[in-house]
């Protein structure tokens, strides 16, 4: 990554910079990274009334973009400046909400921009589960149709699917959502016309290019491939949240008669989803 | 253990409190009072902090008794009045239910939510730190439920000695628009949108819930699609999807979307928005930030100085006299929930 020196106002890559014409919007430093051989404009801070600000790193699901999220996240987390509440890393942002009568927010603002200045990208806290699932039949009644969609068999759905490794880039939307990329193209499947109005936790789901797992029953427009007995949110485990966002998950496909067993011991608080070196 | 028990309530009668804190990049709403300023004064009266858990009523009251022993209690918010056995207790004013007697809380009358506050807050299990109640989590309240006929609530029997007290408050409430900082997704509209959005009378729709109050109004124009990668929400968030009508995210909310967000409701005016009803109309104006942060010190401020405001109620509860606590709490409570603009 190289580093150039901010100048305020003025950026040299004339990227579109909202700075120009609002007072309340900054840049944090200017800077030019090549994740994917991509510019990347240089983080900007948008306000979010006067409990909170996110610093936004882009506008695209990257993993370049994620990672330096996490890392301005473990940052602020770390450095807790007076009234920090709470973080909330997302795709391509970091919203970081505090209490407005006791932070000093132009102090905020410096720190971030001294901090986000030689910003190491996190591309992963080192973390990787292995998650079982299995595939198809009653335990993922879309894995037909999405093969048929793709001219593909169930089987070669399975092994592709099965074969990616995919990153965590965010939890949100329910407890323990996790917003998985890292899907393989070629069995990518725009939604569900018909959205359901509940799907069993555990669902092992595809929709567009994004891959989940269901942590509790809900209502979902994305196609289910099987179902795992793993709980990414259980509020009776310690911990009540096995994957955090910058870590992976690989899928192993396994057999049906494996299920009573695995569920067994998910009720028993193991969390049966298994940390791999990478 | 004395018992609060649940005769009847509303069907989105849960416990609320400060609201989950810490658990947002986990993908768990924050949740919590829609009104903590009226939290505050039901605990206040009991000598709780003020944000601890209590009952929230959602547009409908409920009736409760006590068992094994007399509980000390208050409610606030929205003009909601109290009685016991049929008798009316003055407003704003902490009262005793007596073993075998029932309490009736009305409908919060000028608002939507209300609040009913025990002495020493519930012996419930907090999850994840909260008893707020969140629906779609299935967190919170008891065991992940709102509240039922039949329910027993578990209260501290230390926390029941004490007199009854009132509450003055001279709260002068802000009529005007509603204030906002533009952002974080203001560049999503164009100039006129934003212009519209700043002159435009909007009317809360029915669809107006805890997790967001739907607007009806004139459309806004995205300038650049209404499609954008998720990123995360704050109470106050005004969101606007396809239909360009925006919608207010309320506590309940998601943690993170994929609307741009015109602007941002400021913290102190929350309360107030959140005690609105569906076909009010509102306005937005934009204020600095030094505004906003000043009105947020004035709110925790006003909330921090409520014990100051309390007098012990020393005397006999004559007619004449319950009808003129009835007029100060009248007069106070039109002054501190004003909802219409």
């Amino acid at each position: 990554m190289r580093e150039f020196a901010h100048v305020p106002g003025a950026c040299p890559f004339l990227l579109p910079c909202r700075c120009l014409t609002r007072a309340d919007m900054r840049w944090i430093g200017c800077r030019f990274v090549k994740p994917n051989g991509g510019v990347v404009p240089t983080p900007k801070i948008l306000p979010c009334g006067d409990s909170a600000l996110t610093v936004e790193f882009g506008s695209t699901i990257d993993p370049a973009l994620n990672a330096m999220v996490l890392a301005l996240d473990e940052i602020v987390r770390t450095r807790a400046p007076t009234g920090l509440i709470e973080t909330v890393p997302t795709y391509r942002s970091l919203t970081i909400q505090f209490d407005p009568a006791v932070t000093d927010y132009d102090a905020l603002v410096r720190l971030l921009d001294e901090e986000t200045k030689d910003l190491a990208p996190r591309h992963s806290v080192g973390r990787r589960w292995r998650v079982p699932v299995v595939y198809g039949g009653a335990y993922g009644s879309d894995l037909e149709e999405v093969a048929e969609i793709h001219g593909l068999t169930p089987n070669q759905v399975i092994e592709i699917h099965s074969s990616a490794v995919y990153r965590i880039y965010m939890i949100g939307f329910l407890p323990g959502f996790t917003y998985l990329g890292g899907l393989d193209k070629r069995i990518a499947t725009s939604r569900r016309v018909h959205p359901r109005a509940k799907i069993p936790a555990g669902t092992i789901m595809i929709g567009g290019e994004q891959a989940g797992i269901a942590p509790m029953d809900m209502p979902s427009g994305w196609h289910n491939l099987g179902l795992t007995p793993v709980r990414p949110y259980a509020p009776e485990r310690d911990p009540v949240f096995l994957f955090a966002a910058g870590d992976e998950i690989v899928f192993e496909p396994v057999d049906e008669s494996r299920w009573e067993a695995m569920e067994k011991a998910v009720r028993a608080g193991e969390p049966v989803a298994e940390e791999v070196r990478p | 253990m004395i018992d609060l028990v649940v005769k009847s309530c509303g069907p989105m009668t849960a416990l609320q409190d400060r609201g989950r804190i810490g658990y947002q990049g986990f993908g768990v709403s924050p949740s919590g009072a829609m009104d903590r300023r009226a939290l505050a004064m039901a605990n206040t009266l009991v000598g709780n902090p003020p944000d601890m858990a209590a009952i929230e009523f959602v547009n409908l009251g409920g009736s409760f008794t006590a068992e094994g022993g007399d509980l000390r209690l208050a409610v606030a918010g929205a003009g909601v009045s109290a009685s016991i056995d049929g008798t009316p207790v003055p407003l704003l004013t902490s009262f005793m239910l007596r073993e075998g007697q029932t309490l009736d809380v009305g409908h919060p009358r000028t608002g939507t939510f209300a609040y009913l506050s025990v002495a020493g807050g519930l012996a419930v299990e907090p999850q994840l730190g909260s008893l707020s109640f969140h629906l779609r989590s299935r967190l919170g309240g008891l065991k992940g439920a709102p509240l039922k006929a039949g329910n027993h609530l578990p209260c501290r029997l230390e926390a029941q000695a004490g007199e009854p007290m009132q509450l003055t408050v001279d709260v002068v409430e802000e009529t005007g628009p509603l204030r906002v900082m533009l952002g974080p997704q203001d560049d999503y509209f164009t100039p006129e949108s934003i212009q519209l959005f700043l002159e435009s009378e909007f009317t809360i729709s029915p669809q107006a819930d805890r997790m967001g109050f739907q607007l009806t109004g004139p459309k806004l124009e995205h300038a650049k699609g209404f499609n954008i990668v998720s990123d995360g929400i704050v109470d106050g968030h005004i969101q606007v999807p396809g239909s360009g009508q925006p919608i207010v995210l309320m506590r309940d909310r998601q943690t993170a979307g994929g609307y741009p967000k015109i602007a941002t409701v400021i913290s102190a005016d929350l309360a107030r928005f959140a005690q609105m009803r569906s076909g009010t109309k509102v306005r937005f104006r934009t204020v600095e930030r030094d505004e906003a942060v000043a009105a947020a010190r004035q709110l925790k401020d006003w909330i921090a100085s409520l014990p100051s405001k309390l007098t012990p109620v020393r005397f006999d509860l004559t007619t004449e006299h319950l009808l003129s606590r009835n007029l100060i709490g009248g007069t106070v409570d039109a002054l501190s929930s004003a909802s219409h603009e």
